[in-house]
């Protein structure tokens, strides 16, 4: 039985762009307002008082549009995958649709997956543009994640997004999509009611039969119907709640940690949840050669992972350099202390 | 906010989402915000462009006792900044310090939140400048 996403006409991703806000906290400087030590990460962004998915998702955006060098209005549909909603009942895609001038010929929606949300949106668009329903499709996988103030997720959730516009194959994609795969079972590893502020989750019952499970089956399930092992990969990013997580996949499924570490970016910016690995992507294919090819899995809690293998193509080296890559959001960067971090995520009362 | 409101923001949408401005057909004169009768040769005659974002700090002051609406966001620096394309706009500066900001400072557009009104109210979106992001190219 075959388990390959294929569409009908090969697509890949026309452009591609990046944000991540300028403020960081370290995880020291919240160990030292709870007590802690011994931290995932070294430190994570935050968003600024000004912020949220939607506007993260606007730069994100435009940087895949300078990227596709198209008119806005070729665009047929933009998904946003992320958690954070500024609005419990209505779109931040349509935010997004007006800010970039892509209005009003196309469909827009936001996807919730936990942390898989943004990959959902690229699994659709490929469908979408592959079926030829569509020229182009945008699938964003951005968050502003929250945890409760002292819990272990408050030292990783963090801010970041990137944007993805998916076309038909041609000279025109920096990377074509050779097939995808979707892994997912219902395990309640970590979740949050309507109405509430926080998440909840499962302690260690979110590794083992939530992350592992699904991320290995995904990334195994993939290789399998295309008939690759982890050698026929030049870089590999994994879904990055923290930094152990994904470089444990890596070493059981056979990948080495230089093919992980260029894609990995938890240990400096966090967990960006439905943007984690769409920002890694995009790190990967800032210094990505033609020819070589990626794999990317993502993680959603609840549970599932979606899989991809993209190889990259020649436009990326005319592409690359046309909006700002993903490091120079991750070198742009200012500390902020506990008290500050506080007030840009809004906990206090005025 | 009363339900009234909203249209009078969502009519702006255009202009303070992405910084759609009018340039006049007859003079060329371009405007920020978009006018409908060029102030220059009063020609109706007007097609909609879109501003580079580009532009540089003419002035600023810092707020420190905002209206409401902008309360959780003091202090903020609030500038002129003279566009690339000419016109000069009254925005918001953000991420920067204040004792980064300097006359003459070359700053680009960026789409925020502005104003919130209540809990359940709607979230008003628009243009602030930040300074221009430093790339690997320069």
């Amino acid at each position: 039985m075959k388990r390959l996403l294929k569409p009908i006409k090969d697509v890949g991703i026309v452009g591609y762009g990046a944000y991540i806000p300028m403020y960081r906290i370290k995880d020291e400087e919240i160990g030292r307002v709870w007590g802690a030590n011994g931290f995932p990460i070294q430190e994570k962004s935050v968003p600024g008082i000004d912020e949220d998915a939607a506007t993260i998702a606007i730069e994100a955006a435009r940087n895949a549009l300078k990227r596709a060098k198209i008119n806005p209005q070729e665009i047929r549909a933009i998904w946003t995958g992320t958690e954070s909603k500024p609005y419990a009942v209505k779109p931040t895609s349509t935010i997004v649709a007006q800010a970039i001038g892509a209005t009003p010929d196309l469909d827009a929606a936001d996807f919730e997956f936990a942390c898989k949300a943004g990959t959902e949106a690229v699994q659709t668009a490929i469908g979408f543009v592959g079926s030829r329903m569509a020229k182009y499709a945008m699938a964003i996988g951005v968050d502003t994640a929250q945890g409760r103030p002292g819990d272990h997720l408050e030292f990783t959730a963090a801010a970041g997004g990137a944007a993805y516009i998916i076309g038909e194959k041609s000279d025109e994609t920096v990377a074509y999509f050779e097939g995808s795969y979707s892994y997912v079972t219902d395990t309640p590893d970590f979740w949050r009611r309507q109405h509430e502020h926080y998440p909840r989750h499962g302690n260690r019952f979110t590794g083992e039969p939530a992350y592992f499970r699904h991320v290995i089956n995904a990334a195994k399930g993939l290789m399998e119907e295309l008939g690759y092992t982890p050698n026929d990969f030049d870089y590999a990013v994994f879904h990055q709640p923290n930094v152990k997580f994904p470089l444990t996949a890596a070493k059981i499924l056979g990948f080495p940690m230089e093919k992980v570490k260029p894609g990995l970016l938890s240990g400096i910016i966090g967990n960006t949840y439905a943007g984690a690995t769409l920002v890694g992507i995009s790190a990967v294919l800032d210094i990505a050669k033609p020819g070589e090819r990626i794999l990317w899995v993502s993680f959603g809690s609840g549970a599932g992972s979606d899989a991809f293998s993209i190889v990259v193509q020649d436009a990326i080296e005319e592409k690359r350099d046309l909006a700002p890559k993903t490091w120079d959001y991750i070198n742009r960067k200012k500390y902020i202390d506990y008290a500050l971090y506080a007030k840009h995520r809004r906990k206090y009362i005025i | 906010m009363p339900a009234m409101q909203v249209s009078r923001y969502w009519r702006h949408f255009k202009e303070k989402y992405r910084l759609a401005g009018t340039k006049c057909k007859k003079c060329g004169k371009i405007h920020f915000p978009p006018r409908q009768v060029c102030n220059e040769c009063g020609s109706r005659e007007m097609e909609e462009i879109q501003l580079s974002g580009k532009g540089k700090v003419v002035s600023w002051t810092i707020v420190r006792n905002p209206p409401s609406g902008f309360e959780y966001y003091k202090p903020y620096p609030l500038a002129l900044v003279e566009l690339e394309e000419g016109p000069i706009v009254l925005a918001q500066l953000t991420d920067v310090s204040e004792d980064e900001i300097d006359f003459g400072m070359e700053v680009e557009m960026v789409t925020r939140r502005i104003r919130e009104f209540s809990e359940d109210g709607i979230i008003l979106y628009g243009y602030k400048f930040r300074p221009v992001l430093k790339t690997s190219k320069d």
